[in-house]
C-alpha cells in the first residue's frame, strides 16, 4: 500500500531478542518415551513412590491414546505430525551436588536470566516479586523462599515439594486436571520434570507477587512443567508466569499443566505473559504451546482469575478454565492473544458453573496481523444445580492487514433456567484512516499502531500487575513490528 | 511572508485526476476559504496538504515555509506545524482523549527537540482550552471520539488545534453536522486563536461558517481547478447564486 504502511514494514526485520542460546553443560536422557525414561526421570528427582506410580499410570493412558491416534484435532490450527519418540524428555544444566545458594549456580545461567531482565539476586530484584526460575527441565533458583516461609507460605520447585510436602502434593496433584483429561495432560503427567509449587496457608495474604520464569534452552527437547497452587481458606496469592526460548529452525513442544485450587474465601490471581519463540516470518521453527490450565473454586466465595497475554509460540492451544464449584464463587478470564506472521492461536476458556450464584466474566481480545490465524474458543456451562449463575462474555477481534484471520467459537450450555448470560462480540480492523489521523497529530506510524492496539487491549491490561502491564504493552509493540503491509 | 505556496498541483486517486493544476499562496496571519460543490476536490486538497499518502501527486510543487511539503510524512508535517481538523474524526477505543492529546503534543515536542510535558503541567493548560470550547471535562477521560456526538467530535478537533498550536490549520468541513450553537462555539474558538503567526484554510461547502470566521480570501474550486478568487463578498454571492453559474464557465477560467 502507501508508505504509511511501509514505514511499519521496515521495522519487520528486527529479531526476536530473547532468541540467544546459553552454553551450559547439559545432562540429558536419550530420546524417546518409554517406562524406563519415566523411571529415570522419577529417580533423578528422588521422588516418593506414589509419584512414580502416578506417572506410570499416566504414561500407559497416554500410550493408549497415542495408539488410538487420539491427539486432539479439533483445534483450528495446522501442523505436521509430532514424533513423540524424537523428543528428549529430560535435559538439565549440570549442577554441583548439593546446590544451596546462588553462588553455586553456573554463572552462565545467572547471566541468562540477567539478560532476560530477571535478575535472580534478591537485592537486585524488583521489590515485591519472588521468582522461581525454571531452565529446561529443572528449577534452578527460587528467590525470597525464607522470607515467605516465615508466613508459612511454601514457594518452591515442584521437585522439592514432592520431597518435602508429599501430603499436600498427593492430595491435590491431578485433582483439577487428572491425567485422563486430555492427550497433552496425560503426556505431561507422565514426563513432567519440574515447575512451581505454591501453598498459602489459612488466612494468609501473600505479601509479594510470586512468579515463575520458564526458559527453554536445550535443543530437541520438550519442556513439560507442572504448576500447582493451593490457596487455603481465606488466603490470597497473585502469581505471574513468563517464558522465552532461543531461535531454532525445528519446532519444540511445550506441554504444561497448571492446577489451581481455591478453598473457602480464597483468591488466586494468575497472570501469564507468554513470549515463546514464534518461528520466523515464513513460519519455520517456533514453540508448540499445548497447555492445560484449570482452576477449581472449591470453596464458598472463592475466586480464580486468569489473565493472559499470549504473543509468542508458533501454535498456541490453551484454555485456562474455572470450575465454579463453591457457592458464590467467581471465575474470570482476561486474554490478549496476538498472532503475527504465520503464528496460529486457538485459545479461550471454559467456565463450568456448578455451585449456586456462581459468576464468571470472560474478556477475550484477539489481534491478528500478517498471515496470523487467531481463534477464540470458549465454553460456558451452567449445570442443573447452579441456580442464579451469571456469565458475561466479551469477545473482540482486531485485524491488521488483509491476509490474517479471526475466528470465534463460543459454546453456551445452560441447564438451569435462572441463569443470566450476556455475550458481546465485535470485529474491527486498523484502517489507513485511523493511522493517518494519529500521524496527522504527530505520532510516528509504529507508535500509532501501538496506541490503537493498546487501547484495544486496555480492559485486559488493567488486570495485570503494574510491572507486568508495562512489559506487556512493550512486548505487544515489538511483536507487531512489521505487521502492517 | 508566505506560509504556503502551491504551484500547478495535480493529484490522482486510483488513476483518476482529482486536482488539475492548483495555484495558491497563503501568507502568515491570513484566513483563506476554499469553497466548492461536492466532488470538486476540496477535501483532496486538504488531505494532500496534511500529507495523506493514499493520493498520488502527479505534478506540481508545494512549499511550506520554504520547504518541500510533498517530501514530508504526515507526522513530519504535523511536527512542522500543520494541523488538519478532520471532516470525519476517527474513534480510538481504550485511549482517553487527554492521554491522546498529551501524546500528540509530546510527539510534536520531540520532533522540535523541546522538553516533553508531564501530566501535571499539561492539565492546567488543557483545562483552559476546554473552557475556550465550552467542553465538559468529563469528555476528556472518555476514549477518543468514542460515543461523541457529531458536534462533540468537531469541537474536539478544534480543541486539539488549540492544544497543538499549529502554524497552518486546515479545517476540512468543520461546519458539517454542527447545529447553529455548536457552530458559533467552534467559530469563536477558532477566532480566539487567530493571530499574525497562524494561517488558516477553511474548507467548506456552505457560506454560513464564514459569517463567523471571516476569511481574507475566498477561492472557488470547481472540477479540480480554482475558478475564481475574491474577498468575503464572493462567498455571499455563491450563497445567493449557487455554484452552477461558475461550473459552466469552469472550463475556460484561469486561476486568480
Amino acid at each position: 500500500m502507501s508508505t504509511n504502511m511501509n514505514t511499519i514494514q521496515d521495522l519487520a526485520d528486527r529479531e526476536y531478542k530473547w532468541g540467544f542460546v546459553t552454553q551450559v553443560e547439559e545432562e540429558r536422557v536419550s530420546k524417546g518415551l518409554n517406562e524406563d525414561i519415566i523411571r529415570v526421570i522419577s529417580a533423578k528427582k528422588n521422588e516418593p513412590g506414589f509419584m512414580l506410580q502416578w506417572r506410570l499410570k499416566a504414561y500407559h493412558h497416554w500410550a493408549s491414546l497415542e495408539k488410538a491416534q487420539a491427539e486432539p484435532k479439533w483445534a483450528n490450527v495446522k501442523y505436521g505430525p509430532i514424533d513423540y519418540q524424537d523428543i528428549v524428555y529430560y535435559s538439565a544444566p549440570k549442577q554441583k551436588p548439593g546446590l544451596t545458594s546462588l553462588e553455586d549456580l553456573d554463572p552462565e545461567i545467572l547471566r541468562t536470566y540477567e539478560k532476560l531482565g530477571i535478575p535472580l539476586q534478591e537485592q537486585k530484584h524488583l521489590a515485591g516479586v519472588a521468582v522461581d526460575a525454571v531452565f529446561d527441565s529443572v528449577s534452578v533458583a527460587t528467590t525470597f523462599k525464607e522470607k515467605l516461609a516465615e508466613l508459612g507460605i511454601v514457594f518452591c520447585s515442584f521437585s522439592e515439594a514432592a520431597q518435602k510436602h508429599p501430603n499436600l502434593v498427593k492430595k491435590y496433584l491431578g485433582s483439577v486436571v487428572p491425567y485422563t483429561d486430555n492427550f497433552f495432560a496425560a503426556l505431561n503427567a507422565a514426563v513432567f520434570t519440574d515447575g512451581s509449587f505454591v501453598y498459602v496457608p489459612k488466612g494468609v495474604r501473600c505479601p509479594m507477587e510470586l512468579s515463575t520464569y520458564f526458559r527453554i534452552n536445550a535443543a530437541n527437547t520438550g519442556q513439560f512443567e507442572r504448576t500447582l497452587i493451593v490457596a487455603d481458606e481465606g488466603a490470597y496469592v497473585s502469581y505471574l508466569e513468563g517464558c522465552t526460548a532461543p531461535i531454532r529452525d525445528e519446532n519444540q513442544l511445550h506441554a504444561a499443566v497448571v492446577e489451581l485450587i481455591a478453598l473457602d474465601n480464597a483468591q488466586i490471581k494468575y497472570s501469564t505473559v507468554q513470549n515463546w519463540y514464534p518461528g520466523d516470518k515464513e513460519g519455520k521453527g517456533g514453540i508448540y504451546n499445548f497447555v492445560t490450565k484449570r482452576g477449581k473454586c472449591l470453596g464458598v466465595n472463592s475466586k480464580v482469575s486468569w489473565t493472559q497475554v499470549e504473543t509468542g509460540s508458533a501454535i498456541t492451544w490453551k484454555y485456562p478454565s474455572c470450575i465454579l464449584q463453591g457457592e458464590n464463587s467467581v471465575g474470570e478470564f482476561y486474554s490478549v492473544a496476538l498472532t503475527n506472521n504465520r503464528q496460529q492461536a486457538d485459545t479461550g476458556t471454559k467456565m463450568i458453573h456448578i455451585g449456586k450464584n456462581t459468576r464468571s466474566t470472560i474478556v477475550a481480545k484477539g489481534i491478528s496481523a500478517g498471515h496470523g490465524q487467531n481463534t477464540y474458543r470458549g465454553q460456558v456451562k451452567i449445570m442443573k444445580g447452579a441456580t442464579g449463575a451469571r456469565n458475561y462474555t466479551q469477545c473482540d477481534s482486531l485485524l491488521i492487514g488483509d491476509k490474517c484471520g479471526a475466528h470465534t467459537f463460543p459454546y453456551i450450555e445452560v441447564r438451569n433456567s435462572s441463569a443470566r448470560m450476556e455475550h458481546e462480540a465485535s470485529t474491527s480492523k486498523i484502517g489507513e484512516d485511523q493511522l493517518f489521523y494519529l500521524r496527522q497529530r504527530g505520532l510516528k506510524a509504529e507508535d500509532a499502531v501501538s496506541m490503537i492496539v493498546n487501547g484495544f487491549c486496555k480492559r485486559v491490561f488493567r488486570e495485570l500487575p503494574m510491572e507486568f502491564a508495562v512489559e506487556a504493552q512493550k512486548l505487544l509493540g515489538v511483536s507487531l513490528e512489521g505487521s502492517v503491509g | 511572508m508566505s506560509v504556503l505556496e502551491i504551484k500547478n498541483l495535480h493529484v490522482n486517486v486510483d488513476n483518476h485526476e482529482i486536482l488539475k493544476g492548483i495555484d495558491l499562496k497563503v501568507n502568515l496571519g491570513e484566513v483563506h476559504s476554499i469553497m466548492g460543490p461536492n466532488g470538486s476536490g476540496k477535501s483532496t486538497l486538504a488531505q494532500v496538504l496534511a500529507r495523506r499518502e493514499t493520493f498520488t501527486v502527479s505534478a506540481g510543487e508545494v512549499s511550506y515555509h520554504g520547504r518541500d511539503l510533498l517530501a514530508m510524512k504526515p507526522e513530519e508535517a504535523a511536527g512542522e506545524g500543520i494541523f488538519m481538523a478532520f471532516q470525519y474524526p476517527v474513534e480510538i477505543p481504550g485511549i482517553s482523549n487527554a492521554y491522546f492529546l498529551r501524546s500528540a503534543l509530546n510527539a510534536i515536542h520531540r520532533y522540535r527537540r523541546l522538553d516533553e510535558i508531564d501530566a501535571m503541567d499539561f492539565l492546567p493548560m488543557f483545562r483552559e482550552k476546554l473552557k475556550l470550547l465550552d467542553m465538559d471535562e468529563r469528555l476528556m477521560n472518555r476514549s477518543v471520539n468514542e460515543g461523541f456526538s457529531g458536534g462533540e467530535k468537531k469541537r474536539n478537533e478544534i480543541l486539539q488545534m488549540a492544544v497543538l498550536e499549529p502554524k497552518l490549520a486546515i479545517l476540512d468541513e468543520t461546519d458539517s453536522g454542527l447545529d447553529i450553537d455548536a457552530l458559533r462555539i467552534v467559530a469563536q474558538g477558532v477566532n480566539a486563536m487567530r493571530n499574525s503567526e497562524l494561517a488558516i484554510i477553511v474548507v467548506t461547502h456552505y457560506q454560513r461558517l464564514l459569517n463567523y470566521i471571516v476569511p481574507d480570501l475566498v477561492h472557488v474550486l470547481v472540477d479540480g481547478r480554482i475558478v475564481r478568487s475574491g474577498g468575503p463578498e464572493l462567498a455571499l454571492e455563491l450563497e445567493a447564486r449557487g455554484y452552477g453559474w461558475m461550473e459552466a464557465g469552469a472550463r475556460h477560467a484561469t486561476p486568480a
